[in-house]
C-alpha cells in the first residue's frame, strides 16, 4: 500500500493546480466580481454594526415616532439622557432608528445564510455520498428525498418553525431541512459519475475502505458544484428568514432582523412607505449579490451546470 | 405507451407516501400531547378525550398513522378547533381566491415568457438577450413581498389606479374580480417568468442549430411559420417542465403574496393556521399542496406522449 500511496498524491497535486487556475477564472468574471464586492460590503457593515450604528436598534423612543429619512431630533437614551439625532432613514413606529436596526438586522441575515448553507450543505454531503456509492441505501433515500422536495420548501419551513417555536436555532434548522434533499441529489449525481474514474477504481484495487474512500477521494471532487450551490442556499435561506420574519413566524419581534422590520413597517405601509422600503432594498441586494456570485461562480468553475441552463 | 404511463403512475406513490408520513410526524415531532395539540389552546378535557379516542391516539404509532390515512382518503381532514369547522370545509371556502391567483399568474407568465424567450433566442448574444438573463436573475432575487409592496405602493397608493388590497369573488362582478387580481398576479409573475423565459431561450436556441429547421427555411418557409411549426413544437419539453417545476415556487409565493395583498385564500389561511398552531389544517394545506405539485408533474410528464412523437414509440 506504501508503494502506492505517492501516485494518489499526485492527483491531489493535480487537483491543487486546476483549483488554482479556476479561482483565476472566478475572478476575472463580472457577476463574481460586482457580486463578491458587494457581499463584502455587506459583511463588512454587518461585522462593524456596533461601531457604525449611531444608535442601539432596540432604544424605543415614543416622541420620536415616525420620523421622515433624515429627520434631526433629540433623543431620550435609556439613561434619562437627551441627546441630540440625525435618524438617516427616519424612525419606525415605536421610534426606533431605522438605520441602525437595518445595520444589526443585517447580521442576522447573513448568519442565518452561512448557517443554513454549512449545515445544508454538510448534511446533503454526507448523505449524498453514501446514496452514490452504497446502491441498497441509494433506493431507500432517494425516495425520501423525493418525497420531502413534493412539499414546497418555504410551508415545509413554516410549519417546523410552528412545531418548534421560533428561535435562531430552530429558524436556521427549518430553513435548512427543506434544502437538503437538493443537495443530496446534487452530490448523488456527481459521485455516480465520479466512481466510474480511474482513480476510484486504482483506490478501491489497492484495498482502500469505503470511508476513508469517499472522503479522500471522491469528496474533493465534488467541491466546485457543492461551492455554487452553496451560494444559492444561502441566498434563498436569507430570503426565507425575511419571509418567516415578514409573516410574523421568525424571530420574536423584539431582535432587529429585515423581516420583523417589514412585518411592523407594513401597518403603516400607507403613511410611512420608508418603514418597508429600506429593509426591502437591503434585502434585495444581498439576495441579488449572492445570487449574481454564484451564476458566475457557475458559469467559470462548473461548465456541467452551464449547459443545463437553469437550475 | 401504456407502460410508460403505469409506470410513471406507480413512481407517485412512493413520494406520495412519504410526504403523507412526513405530514403525519410532523404533530408526533411537537413536544407534547398530540390530542391536546390538535384541540388547541382553548379545548375541554372532554374535547380532547374525543380526538384521543377518535384517532386512536393511545394506540402504536403504525396504527395511528393507518386510521390518520384512511381518514385522509376517505376525504375526512380532521377539524379545526380553532376555525371550528371541518377542514374540508375551510380548504373549500378558501379556494377560489388561490385558484384564480395561481391560474392567471401561470397564464400571464407563459404569456410574456414564452415569446421574450424565443425573441432572445433569435437574438442571440444581443442586447435584448442580455436584457433578459439579467432580469431573470433580478426576479429570481427580488423577494415577493418587496415587489409586492413596491407595485402597491406605485399603482394603488400613488397613481391611485388599482384597488390597494382585497379580493372580490367572481359572482361579485367580473371587473372588480380582474382589478383587485391585476397586482397580485403582476408581482407573480415578475418572479415566474424569467424562469420560463430563460428556460424558452435556451431550448429555442437549441432547437433552431437542428437539422430540421435548416431544412424548412432551405424550402423557403418564412421565419415566422419556421419557429411556431418547427422551432417551437420541438423546443416544447424543457419548457412545459420548467412551468411544473416552477409551481413550487408559485405555491410558495402565494403564501407571502396573499399577505401582502390580504387575500382570503389558501395562502392566507396558511398564515392563520401557523400563527394559531392549528395543526389538523397545518397538516392538511401541506398535504394538499404537496398532492397538486405531484399530480400536475404527473400531468406535465404524461403530456410528453403529446409533444414529443420520440417518448410515445419508446
Amino acid at each position: 500500500m506504501n508503494a502506492t500511496a505517492p501516485e494518489i498524491e499526485f492527483e491531489h497535486a493535480e487537483a491543487g493546480v486546476a483549483r488554482q487556475g479556476a479561482l483565476q477564472r472566478a475572478l476575472g468574471s463580472w457577476s463574481v466580481r460586482i457580486g463578491g464586492a458587494s457581499l463584502a460590503l455587506l459583511v463588512l457593515a454587518s461585522l462593524l454594526a456596533p461601531w457604525l450604528a449611531t444608535a442601539d436598534p432596540t432604544l424605543l423612543d415614543p416622541i420620536n415616532r415616525d420620523l421622515l429619512p433624515g429627520a434631526r431630533a433629540t433623543m431620550t437614551l435609556l439613561s434619562g439622557e437627551t441627546v441630540p439625532h440625525v435618524f438617516h432613514m427616519g424612525s419606525d413606529a415605536y421610534g426606533r432608528d431605522i438605520y441602525s436596526r437595518l445595520l444589526h438586522g443585517g447580521r442576522v441575515s447573513l448568519v442565518v445564510g452561512v448557517a443554513v448553507a454549512v449545515l445544508s450543505l454538510c448534511a446533503g454531503m454526507v448523505l449524498g455520498l453514501f446514496a452514490g456509492y452504497l446502491r441498497r441505501l441509494d433506493l431507500i433515500l432517494m425516495r425520501l428525498m423525493d418525497g420531502l422536495m413534493a412539499i414546497p420548501g418555504i410551508l415545509l419551513a413554516v410549519s417546523l418553525v410552528a412545531l418548534w417555536r421560533a428561535s435562531l436555532v430552530s429558524v436556521i434548522a427549518a430553513l435548512a431541512i427543506p434544502e437538503v434533499p437538493r443537495v443530496v441529489r446534487l452530490v448523488r449525481s456527481l459521485v455516480l459519475s465520479i466512481r466510474e474514474e480511474p482513480y476510484v477504481e486504482a483506490a478501491i484495487s489497492i484495498g482502500t475502505l469505503t470511508t476513508p474512500l469517499l472522503f479522500r477521494h471522491v469528496l474533493p471532487n465534488t467541491l466546485a458544484p457543492l461551492i455554487v450551490q452553496a451560494t444559492y442556499v444561502c441566498g434563498s435561506a436569507i430570503l426565507g428568514e425575511a419571509i418567516l420574519g415578514f409573516l410574523g413566524m421568525g424571530l420574536p419581534p423584539l431582535v432587529p432582523t429585515w423581516g420583523n422590520m417589514m412585518a411592523e413597517g407594513r401597518l403603516q405601509f400607507n403613511q410611512y412607505p420608508h418603514n418597508v422600503f429600506f429593509p426591502g432594498v437591503f434585502l434585495t441586494i444581498t439576495v441579488l449579490a449572492v445570487n449574481l456570485l454564484g451564476d458566475g461562480l457557475r458559469d467559470t468553475l462548473d461548465p456541467r451546470f452551464s449547459r443545463r441552463g437553469w437550475r | 405507451m401504456l407502460r410508460y404511463l403505469l409506470q410513471r403512475l406507480l413512481a407517485t406513490l412512493p413520494v406520495l407516501l412519504v410526504v403523507a408520513v412526513v405530514v403525519f410526524l410532523l404533530l408526533h415531532l411537537t413536544p407534547g400531547d398530540p390530542a391536546a395539540i390538535i384541540a388547541g389552546d382553548s379545548a375541554t378535557d372532554e374535547q380532547i378525550q374525543r380526538i384521543r379516542a377518535g384517532l386512536g391516539l393511545d394506540r402504536p404509532l403504525i396504527t395511528q398513522f393507518v386510521i390518520w390515512a384512511g381518514n385522509v382518503l376517505s376525504g375526512d381532514l380532521g377539524e379545526s378547533f380553532f376555525f371550528k369547522m371541518t377542514v374540508s370545509e375551510l380548504i373549500r371556502q378558501r379556494l377560489e381566491p388561490t385558484l384564480a391567483l395561481a391560474l392567471c399568474t401561470i397564464f400571464l407568465s407563459v404569456l410574456i415568457a414564452v415569446p421574450l424567450g424565443v425573441v432572445a433566442a433569435l437574438r442571440n448574444g444581443g442586447w435584448l438577450d442580455r436584457a433578459l438573463m439579467a432580469f431573470a436573475t433580478l426576479g429570481f432575487s427580488i423577494p415577493v413581498f418587496v415587489l409586492g409592496y413596491l407595485l402597491m405602493w406605485l399603482f394603488a397608493l400613488r397613481l391611485g389606479w388599482l384597488p390597494v388590497q382585497g379580493y372580490r369573488r367572481l359572482s361579485e362582478g367580473l371587473w372588480p374580480f380582474v382589478q383587485h387580481l391585476i397586482l397580485p398576479c403582476v408581482t407573480l409573475s415578475v418572479i415566474y417568468s424569467p424562469l420560463i423565459a430563460r428556460v424558452t431561450r435556451a431550448s429555442v436556441s437549441e432547437a433552431l442549430t437542428e437539422d430540421f429547421v435548416r431544412t424548412a427555411r432551405a424550402k423557403g418557409l418564412p421565419e415566422r411559420r419556421v419557429i411556431l411549426r418547427h422551432a417551437l413544437p420541438n423546443a416544447s419539453v424543457p419548457i412545459v417542465t420548467v412551468i411544473g417545476v416552477g409551481l413550487a415556487l408559485l405555491l410558495g409565493g402565494v403564501v407571502v403574496t396573499e399577505s401582502v395583498y390580504s387575500i382570503p385564500g389558501l395562502g392566507r389561511l396558511t398564515v392563520e393556521a401557523v400563527l394559531a398552531r392549528d395543526f389538523p389544517t397545518i397538516q392538511a394545506l401541506i398535504l394538499l399542496s404537496s398532492v397538486t405539485y405531484v399530480l400536475l408533474n404527473l400531468l406535465i410528464d404524461l403530456s410528453y406522449l403529446v409533444l414529443d412523437v420520440r417518448i410515445r414509440y419508446r
